[in-house]
């Protein structure tokens, strides 16, 4: 039974891995060819790092991803925070609106903020670019903070609260000292997806991006329109690599956190 | 209590952006260009019931296959040491990192007349199969796409689940087969849910996947809205329309859905 498990398990990474591979392997190939790797090269990088538009458009990327995530962590966490004290009705109000652009599809949230970016583009001085995709990936982002958060509370013994408050602690010691670690995993993992949506949001930057602040995805999407380079793979396997040394360097600090923390104990 | 006020700066935010642009969709939906009201784009709508239909069923289609896959992955995840489970929850995780455009791309390049798949068919002499702009194509695109969302949720119930639990279900008796279904399942169902959710809604409204890997031949509703929008046929109103039907689809499935959930876990 465990071994089957183990097939399994690998079956699936297969199936999630090789194409990712294969992306790889194809962009050392000398030849534009998808089938037959004939000869190794390193042209294609080259070709990408001279590619001014490629790396304007991920430098854009970076910078919204981090900022969306960032405000709409700070954002969503009050906000949850402040919905879990409502009554009843209110909360159950400002959670369905919440779950609005969860439960819409992306490209209904892209398509009405089109329309009110539109409606206030032609009164006002502005024009779609930065601020519009900053707003947006905002809008799409804070859902997903909260989404992550609010299970929390509900797992979390409400009498916890009122124990500590009622053996000493000020309120804000209190939070910090029992709700927070309680909530911290949902606010963690909450960031981390609101993040990686906004790295790699598509649909909502489609519809509310100008020609001034195009994001990575935009331009590979009208990349693979054109005609096939295999410039787009040596961009994966970088994008592929960077992810990687991240996650492990993510992995080794929280495993060397978690032995000091056992340590202590 | 004072901690409601935390979530005011919030509360302008969602109204300004998310629930006054969704009152627009409706608006442009039953109006025209001077003002008047009408119904006559929502009347429009209907000559497109054939998209509306392969849509629906091919995002059921990868629904279910990306719950089928899931489900033991969530399981085996949730049951490993501690410190595996991270490693193991990364490796799952890590292809979603890579931008959802060059996943797709790399089925393109997979499934393309000239590509590695039906090269070697070739080798053992068979084919060449039309793979790609198929609707099996763009099953395969979404399964592959949407399926770290499935076991995510599912993953984060599962944790929660005590050993004990299942352990004591062993001892007192139950086979494997009702430790899943009377114990494991049930205590899993917000997972299934909300894991449905986030496979189904991106599935159902997507127009990469299908003008990436289907070709012309399998346009879907996202594709439908796309062209009302930035497309040649310029129509808000009649894209707005769309929007609204399709929002009402994802609606009614999910009022379905939450039935078979506990209250507490209700979405809408």
């Amino acid at each position: 039974m465990k071994k089957l498990g183990k097939i399994y398990m690998a079956l699936v990474l297969l199936f999630l891995y090789v194409p990712i591979f294969v992306l790889i392997v194809f962009s050392f190939n000398e030849t534009k060819s998808r089938s037959v790797f004939s000869g190794f090269t390193l042209d294609w990088y080259s070709k990408l790092f001279h590619n001014r538009i490629i790396m304007d458009s991920l430098m854009n990327t970076i910078i919204i991803a981090v900022a969306a995530s960032i405000i709409s962590t700070i954002l969503g966490t009050f906000a949850a925070i402040g919905i879990n004290n409502m009554r009843k009705v209110p909360k159950s109000l400002v959670l369905n609106a919440t779950n609005m652009p969860i439960i819409n599809p992306e490209i209904v949230t892209g398509v009405s903020l089109m329309l009110l970016f539109v409606f206030f583009a032609a009164r006002m001085e502005f024009e779609f670019g930065f601020v519009t995709l900053l707003i947006a990936h905002i809008t799409f982002d804070v859902p997903y903070i909260i989404l992550n958060i609010m299970p929390k509370f509900k797992q979390m013994d409400p009498h916890l609260y009122e124990a500590a408050v009622d053996l000493g602690c000020s309120p804000m010691s209190a939070f910090r000292k029992v709700v927070l670690p309680e909530i911290m995993p949902g606010v963690v993992s909450g960031f981390l997806m609101a993040f990686t949506y906004s790295l790699d949001d598509f649909v909502v930057s489609y519809f509310t991006t100008g020609s001034t602040s195009q994001t990575l995805p935009i331009t590979i999407y009208s990349m693979t329109r054109r005609k096939v380079s295999p410039e787009i793979n040596a961009l994966s396997t970088i994008i592929f690599v960077v992810v990687v040394v991240i996650l492990i360097v993510k992995n080794t600090i929280e495993n060397r956190a978690r032995k000091e923390k056992g340590g202590e104990a | 209590m004072k901690m409601k006020v935390l979530s005011a700066p919030y509360l302008v935010w969602m109204c300004v952006f998310i629930v006054v642009p969704l009152i627009m969709v409706a608006y442009f939906a039953v109006t025209t260009d001077n003002g008047s009201l009408t119904v006559q784009h929502l009347a429009d709508v209907g000559q497109y019931a054939n998209i509306f239909v392969r849509s629906i069923w091919l995002s059921v289609i990868a629904t279910a296959i990306c719950l089928v896959v899931a489900y033991p992955i969530a399981f085996l995840l949730s049951r490993m040491e501690k410190h595996h489970q991270g490693t193991m929850l990364m490796l799952v995780m890590l292809p979603m990192w890579m931008n959802f455009l060059l996943r797709t791309y790399a089925w393109m390049t997979l499934l393309g007349n000239n590509g590695i798949i039906n090269y070697l068919f070739g080798l053992v002499g068979l084919g060449p199969y039309k793979l790609i702009n198929t609707s099996g194509a763009v099953v395969l695109g979404m399964v592959y796409n949407y399926l770290p969302f499935m076991i995510l949720p599912l993953y984060s119930v599962m944790e929660k689940i005590d050993k004990s639990v299942i352990e004591a279900a062993s001892d007192l008796g139950s086979n494997p087969r009702s430790v899943l279904f009377r114990v494991i399942v049930p205590l899993s169902v917000p997972g299934i849910t909300s894991g449905i959710t986030m496979v189904f809604v991106p599935a159902i409204s997507t127009f990469i996947i299908s003008r990436m890997l289907g070709g012309g031949s399998n346009l879907l509703i996202g594709d439908l809205i796309e062209m009302q929008f930035l497309g040649n046929s310029y129509n808000p109103h009649l894209g707005a329309a769309i929007s609204l039907v399709l929002m009402a689809i994802i609606l009614v499935i999910m009022t379905v859905m939450n039935q078979f959930s506990p209250d507490d876990q209700v979405l809408i």
